[in-house]
C-alpha cells in the first residue's frame, strides 16, 4: 500500500548570523537582510517522507509559503527526491502570525487534496515556537503525533511511531491521516542527489520566470519538462482573507528591544592565586559558597 | 475566539501526569495570582485527567482560588484532541481572559491546538508576563490592562513584547523554571468546582502503546551552585575541569548549547532558552561567550563569576565577578582555593 505525503517547509533566516539591519523599524523581520537557509528540523520532516516513499511507494509533495526567494527550498527538495514543488506567495499573507500562517497552509494542504501524512519539522528556528504544526492539524482535524523520533511501521493505514516527550517517550499507534512533528533526532538528511540537481537545477515558480525575463512561451516549455514549480496565492487557494496576513493575526507585536543585560556591580579577579582567594573568601563571607 | 471579558478569570492549565503534578503549573500559579490581583479577579486551575481531585488541594497552596476538575478515565494519559477538547469546551463556558500553560512537550503539543479552535493568539516560551496597556497610536486606541508577553526572538538577539488586543483568551506557554516557584501557604484547596466533558472515541485517535518516563537526571533547577562550561572548554576530557571545580563547591555542572552540540556534556546538564532556566546561588560560567539565549537561562542567579580568555566577552557584561584568563590555568587555581578554604 503506498502512501501519499506532504511535507510543509519553510526558509528561514539564519538567526546564528544576526546583524544590526535584521528588524524592519514595525518589529518585524528583514528576511533581506540574512542569510535564508531551510530551517533543519524541516529536512528531517523531508527525509521521514523520502524513507516513507522508498519503503511503501507513494508520493512527496513539498509546500512552502514565503516570498518568491522561498522557492529555493522547494529545489532543494526536488533534488533529495520530492516530487512536486508548491510554493504558496501572495503579498496579502505578510505579516501572519503562528495561526495564520497555520491557516494558510492548511487551505494548501486542502488544495493538494489526496494525502496519507501531513509532515513538519518540530519548530523553526527563527521563531522556535513549535506551534504551526499543531494548528494545522487542528485546522484540518487531523490527530497529531509531535516530537516524532522514529517511525516503526505503517501497516494497512495504520502508523506506529515513537515519539520523544523529553523526560521519556512513547509507542504510538494511529489510523492515518494524521499530521507528524519530526526531530532533529529522527533521521540523518540526505545530500541532495548528483543527478536530480542536474535535472532540477533550471526548476522555476512562475515569479522567479517572470524576474529573469522569461515569457508565457518559456512556462509552457518548463511545464512541459516538468520544471515548473506550482505557484498559489491565496485566490488559488480560496482562502477568507480575513483570517490570512495582518488581520488574522490575533497577536501583535507591541515592542521590541534589543538585549541589553547587566550585573549592577563587577569586580575584576586576577587570575592569581591571591585575586582567586580573594574572591573566594567574599564568597564565603556573603554565604553564596558555605 | 471569546469575546473580550474584563472579568474573566486567569487560568492556569495543571499539567500531570500519572496522578503527578509539573513544577511548571505551580510556578505560573506564582505569577498567576500576581496578575489576577493586578486584574481584581479570580485566579483558577484547570485539572484534567483520571483520578487527579485530590491535586485541587496543592494547586490551593500554591494560590490557586479554584480548581477546575475534569475527572474521567478517558483522560488517564494526555492526548492532544481529547484535552484540546476539555480546554475548549470549560473556556467557552467560562471565559477566562488569560490562560496559561507550561511550554512542555505536552504544553506545546495543547496550547497551540487549542489557540487554532478558538482562533485566539499564543505565546510561545515567554519570559515575562505582565498586565499592561497597548497603545495603537495610528487608530488613536488604547486597550488597557492586557497580557504582556514578554519573549525572546530571533535566536534571543532581541526581546519582543507581544499582545493580544481582541481576539481572547490571551494565551501563552512558560518553560519551566522561568518563574519562580512560589512558597506554598497554608491555605487548603479554593472552590473545587467539578466538570464533564464528553470524550468520545474518536477523541482518543491516537493508540498509546507503550511509554517510558525516566527521572531526571540531573536537577540543575534544584542546585545551588552551577559551574558550566562552554565551546571554550575544548574537549569532553577538558570537561574534568568543570566537573572537579562543581565537586568542590558541592554543585552542578552544566553546559553551554554549544557544549552539548559538542557532545562535551549531556543534553540534561544544558543551561539556556532551550535547556533549562536556572536561579541558582552562584553561577560560574567557564569557556561561554555569553550568547543571549544562553545569558537569558542563567541571569537571575544571585552570584555570577564568569571566565574566559577574551575581555570583551558578552557574558562578562552580566558577570559580578569578571576573571580574564586561560581556563586551563584559572580552574585548577580555583578548585585549590575552594578546596583549601572551606
Amino acid at each position: 500500500m503506498a502512501y501519499n505525503s506532504i511535507v510543509l517547509v519553510k526558509q528561514v533566516p539564519d538567526t546564528k548570523a544576526v546583524t544590526g539591519k535584521a528588524m524592519n523599524d514595525d518589529g518585524t523581520v528583514n528576511r533581506a537582510a540574512l542569510p535564508a537557509i531551510f530551517n533543519p528540523e524541516d529536512l528531517n520532516a523531508l527525509e521521514l517522507a523520502l524513507e516513507i516513499k522508498e519503503r511503501y511507494g507513494g508520493t512527496v509533495t513539498v509546500v512552502t509559503m514565503g516570498l518568491p526567494s522561498a522557492c529555493r527550498v522547494l529545489r532543494a527538495a526536488l533534488c533529495r527526491g520530492a516530487d512536486r514543488g508548491v510554493l504558496v506567495t501572495d503579498r496579502r499573507a505578510a505579516a501572519s502570525d503562528t495561526l495564520a500562517t497555520s491557516y494558510i497552509l492548511s487551505c494548501a494542504v486542502k488544495h493538494i487534496g489526496d494525502y496519507d501524512l501531513v509532515l513538519c519539522g518540530r519548530q523553526a528556528i527563527d521563531g522556535d515556537t513549535a506551534q504551526v504544526g499543531p494548528q494545522i492539524a487542528e485546522k484540518l482535524e487531523l490527530p497529531q503525533i509531535t516530537y516524532v523520533e522514529e517511525l516503526h511501521s505503517i501497516e494497512d493505514g495504520v502508523m506506529t511511531a515513537k515519539r520523544n516527550v523529553g523526560n521519556g517517550w512513547e509507542k504510538v499507534q494511529v489510523k492515518l491521516p494524521a499530521l507528524l512533528t519530526v526531530m532533529n533526532t529522527a533521521n540523518t538528511p540526505r545530500p541532495a542527489g548528483g543527478r536530480l540537481m542536474m535535472q532540477y537545477k533550471k526548476a522555476r515558480s512562475l515569479s522567479e520566470l517572470e524576474q529573469d525575463g522569461g515569457s508565457a512561451a518559456d512556462a509552457e516549455k518548463l511545464k512541459a519538462k516538468g520544471l515548473l514549480i506550482d505557484q498559489w496565492d491565496l485566490d488559488d487557494l480560496k482562502a477568507d482573507l480575513q483570517w490570512c496576513g495582518r488581520d488574522g493575526s490575533p497577536t501583535k507585536v507591541h515592542r521590541i528591544q534589543s538585549v541589553v543585560l547587566t550585573a549592577t556591580e563587577q569586580k575584576e579577579v586576577e587570575p592569581t592565586d591571591d585575586g582567586l582567594r580573594g574572591m573566594v573568601h567574599e564568597l564565603i563571607s556573603d554565604h553564596t559558597i558555605g | 475566539m471569546i469575546e473580550i471579558n474584563r472579568q474573566g478569570e486567569v487560568w492556569v492549565f495543571a499539567e500531570q501526569e500519572d496522578g503527578v503534578l509539573s513544577d511548571v503549573p505551580l510556578e505560573l500559579l506564582g505569577r498567576g495570582r500576581e496578575l489576577a490581583d493586578k486584574l481584581s479577579v479570580k485566579l483558577a486551575a484547570v485539572l484534567p485527567g483520571k483520578g487527579v481531585a485530590g491535586l485541587s488541594a496543592d494547586l490551593g497552596a500554591y494560590g490557586a482560588d479554584k480548581v477546575y476538575v475534569v475527572d474521567d478515565d478517558l483522560l488517564e494519559h494526555y492526548q492532544s484532541v481529547s484535552y484540546t477538547k476539555v480546554l475548549c469546551e470549560l473556556i467557552q463556558k467560562h471565559k477566562p481572559q488569560i490562560v496559561l500553560y507550561g511550554a512542555t512537550a505536552i504544553g506545546r503539543d495543547l496550547a497551540p491546538r487549542v489557540a487554532s479552535k478558538m482562533r485566539a493568539g499564543l505565546t510561545a516560551d515567554c519570559t515575562d508576563l505582565q498586565i499592561g496597556d497597548y497603545e495603537v497610536k495610528r487608530l488613536d486606541q488604547v486597550h488597557k490592562d492586557l497580557l504582556l508577553q514578554v519573549r525572546p526572538a530571533f535566536g534571543g538577539n532581541i526581546i519582543a513584547t507581544i499582545v493580544n488586543p481582541d481576539r481572547w483568551p490571551q494565551m501563552a506557554t512558560v518553560r519551566e523554571g522561568v518563574m519562580a516557584m512560589p512558597s506554598r501557604n497554608g491555605k487548603v484547596a479554593g472552590e473545587v468546582v467539578r466538570e464533564s466533558v464528553k470524550i468520545s472515541p474518536e477523541d482518543l485517535a491516537v493508540k498509546i502503546l507503550d511509554r517510558h518516563r525516566a527521572a531526571k537526571k540531573v536537577d540543575l533547577k534544584a542546585s545551588r551552585v552551577i559551574v558550566a562550561g562552554g565551546a571554550g572548554v575544548g574537549s569532553k576530557d577538558n570537561f574534568q575541569l568543570i566537573w572537579d571545580l562543581a565537586n568542590v563547591l558541592g554543585g552542578a555542572p552544566g553546559g553551554s548549547r554549544a557544549a552539548v552540540d559538542l557532545g562535551f556534556i549531556d543534553h540534561d546538564h544544558q543551561v539556556g532558552q532551550t535547556g533549562t532556566t536556572v536561579r541558582p546561588a552562584l553561577y560560574v560560567a567557564v569557556g561561554i561567550s555569553g550568547a543571549i539565549q544562553h545569558v537569558a537561562g542563567m541571569s537571575g542567579a544571585a552570584k555570577i563569576v564568569a571566565i574566559n580568555n577574551d575581555p570583551d566577552a558578552p557574558i562578562f557584561s552580566v558577570a559580578h565577578y569578571k576573571i580574564v584568563g586561560d581556563l586551563n590555568d584559572v580552574l585548577p587555581r580555583l578548585t585549590k582555593a575552594i578546596r583549601t578554604k572551606c
